[in-house]
């Protein structure tokens, strides 16, 4: 089979789940084997970047990336994959919207590197040893990417063709997309969001909707809820009003709030917001100091807003008070 | 040059923009600050209307309604109100001043209290300074 599809997956910053999400395909993977060869998979197969390197333009037909853009590697090899692929997918929340990486747009580089190398918690660092750019060892200059201030998405650094949802996206929409490109049927218009639905999470949720009314907001294990009724008439935060549809409100079925992984509904440009505006309209006061009561109980904003989307959002990230930005 | 703050007015169509409307034909002076953008009520103004306009560069944003229980659509000004406190926290933990975005509720006939609140508002944006996006205060650390 000469004209074999030519395919190629690669994961930035991203937690491997997009990779799992691939596999989960099961059996059909073998079917996928048939009718396309997968040149570069760093997770799964030993091609390098001076293999991609060497393609020609265009070389790959499809190249699903996974995971966001914090650093000049992930952004070096969303271009070169560009560059050789006739379509580029952005897979999962993470290469869309940012995903759990960009809560780090919450810091920024040092305050990441503070967390994750400094003496907190488990890491013993007297030196504070971090990952710099250029190292001298005696064998010569060592080099590592460099890590980013704010983690991008995917179509901030490179033309994008589609867009698969989902933290991660389920494995039937994710076989319909890759049995749509095996048979060669036509792809919809450039820019489409493909392997989900057009609506929200709550036009798929199997819950009861009364009249929304809140007085008190819960997390969800303070309290003993009714698993047949809408979580947000219970108090309990839900990011479904706000959320693309296509998961088929799995976390909904499995008794859990939705967290807002599919990202924004469609139309909609910063999910947060829309969130916000939802949340805001069910509180049942009409009473200023009584509704900043409530909203005070709203643990995070930020948090629960924007969980799987600050990288698209309209701010994007989070403001560092000038002192903060030159503690180290 | 001094600094001269822009600001995004949302007045909403039954009450506020008559109100500012009648501050206009009464000849009041008040500062050319706010740039009115009619909306049908409060309740229509959507945070990522605010959102947005902060981050295509205006410095504050006014959002104007009936007084409560004055709405036109009976609830829109009280929905806009919760919006509003919840955006104050929002932006808040953006690192961006709550004091940016002002809730004000001008009725028609209240002509010289939107001149006031429009002097008022000018004079606490000019106080913060141009607004800069967290974006471009990243890019020019
Ligand atoms: S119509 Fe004026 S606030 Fe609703």
């Amino acid at each position: 089979m000469a004209d074999k599809l030519k395919l190629a997956f690669y994961w930035a910053a991203s937690c491997g789940g997009c990779e799992m999400a691939v596999l989960e395909i099961h059996e059909k993977i073998l079917t996928l084997a048939e009718y396309a060869d997968i040149l570069f998979w760093p997770v799964a197969i030993d091609a390098k970047y001076k293999d991609v390197e060497a393609m020609p333009d265009k070389h790959i037909d499809v190249c699903l990336y996974n995971g966001a853009v914090r650093t000049s590697e992930a952004e070096h090899i969303a271009k070169l994959l560009r560059q050789k692929s006739k379509v580029l997918v952005a897979y999962g929340s993470c290469a869309i919207e940012g995903g759990i990486p960009a809560l780090a747009n919450m810091s920024n580089r040092e305050g990441v590197f503070k967390r994750a190398y400094g003496n907190e918690y488990s890491t013993d660092n007297p030196q504070y040893v971090t990952p710099q750019t250029k190292t001298k060892v005696k064998e010569g200059e060592l080099e590592l990417p460099e890590f980013y201030d704010t983690v991008y998405t995917l179509a901030d650094v490179v033309d994008v063709d589609y867009f698969i949802p989902g933290c991660p996206p389920v494995p039937e929409q994710t076989w319909a997309v890759l049995e749509l490109i095996i048979e060669g049927k036509p792809l919809p218009p450039k820019g489409s969001y493909i392997g989900c639905g057009d609506k929200t999470v709550c036009d798929e949720c199997p819950r009861k909707k009364n009249v929304k009314k809140i007085t008190k907001f819960h997390r969800i294990y303070e309290v003993e809820h009714d698993p047949e009724i809408c979580f947000l008439e219970q108090g309990i935060f839900c990011a479904g009003p706000a959320t693309r549809s296509g998961c088929d409100a799995r976390c909904l079925r499995a008794n859990m709030p939705c967290r807002g992984c599919y990202g924004a509904a469609e139309g909609v440009i910063d999910q947060g917001a829309k969130m916000l505006s939802a949340l805001a309209s069910v509180i049942d006061s009409n009473d200023p100091e009584e509704v900043k009561k409530i909203i005070s109980e709203l643990p995070d904003t930020i948090g629960y807003f924007y969980r799987f989307s600050l990288s698209h959002s309209l701010m994007k990230r989070v403001k560092i008070p000038e002192e903060k930005k030159v503690a180290s | 040059m001094t600094f001269e703050p822009k600001i995004v007015g949302f007045l909403c169509n039954w009450c506020s923009y008559t109100g500012a409307d009648l501050a206009g034909t009464a000849r009041m002076k008040y500062p050319p600050n706010v740039r009115v953008i009619r909306v049908m009520c409060s309740g229509r103004v959507d945070p990522t209307f605010v959102l947005k306009a902060l981050e295509s560069g205006a410095d504050g944003v006014l959002i104007c309604g009936c007084h409560p229980g004055d709405c036109h659509y009976q609830e829109g000004n009280y929905k806009a109100m919760r919006r509003y406190l919840l955006l104050e926290r929002l932006l808040a933990d953006f690192g961006i001043e709550p004091e940016r975005v002002k809730l004000e509720w001008v009725s028609a006939s209240e002509g010289e209290r939107y001149a006031q609140v429009v002097k008022e508002f000018t004079e606490q944006i000019r106080e913060l300074g141009p607004f800069v996006s967290p974006m471009k205060a990243m890019a020019s650390k």
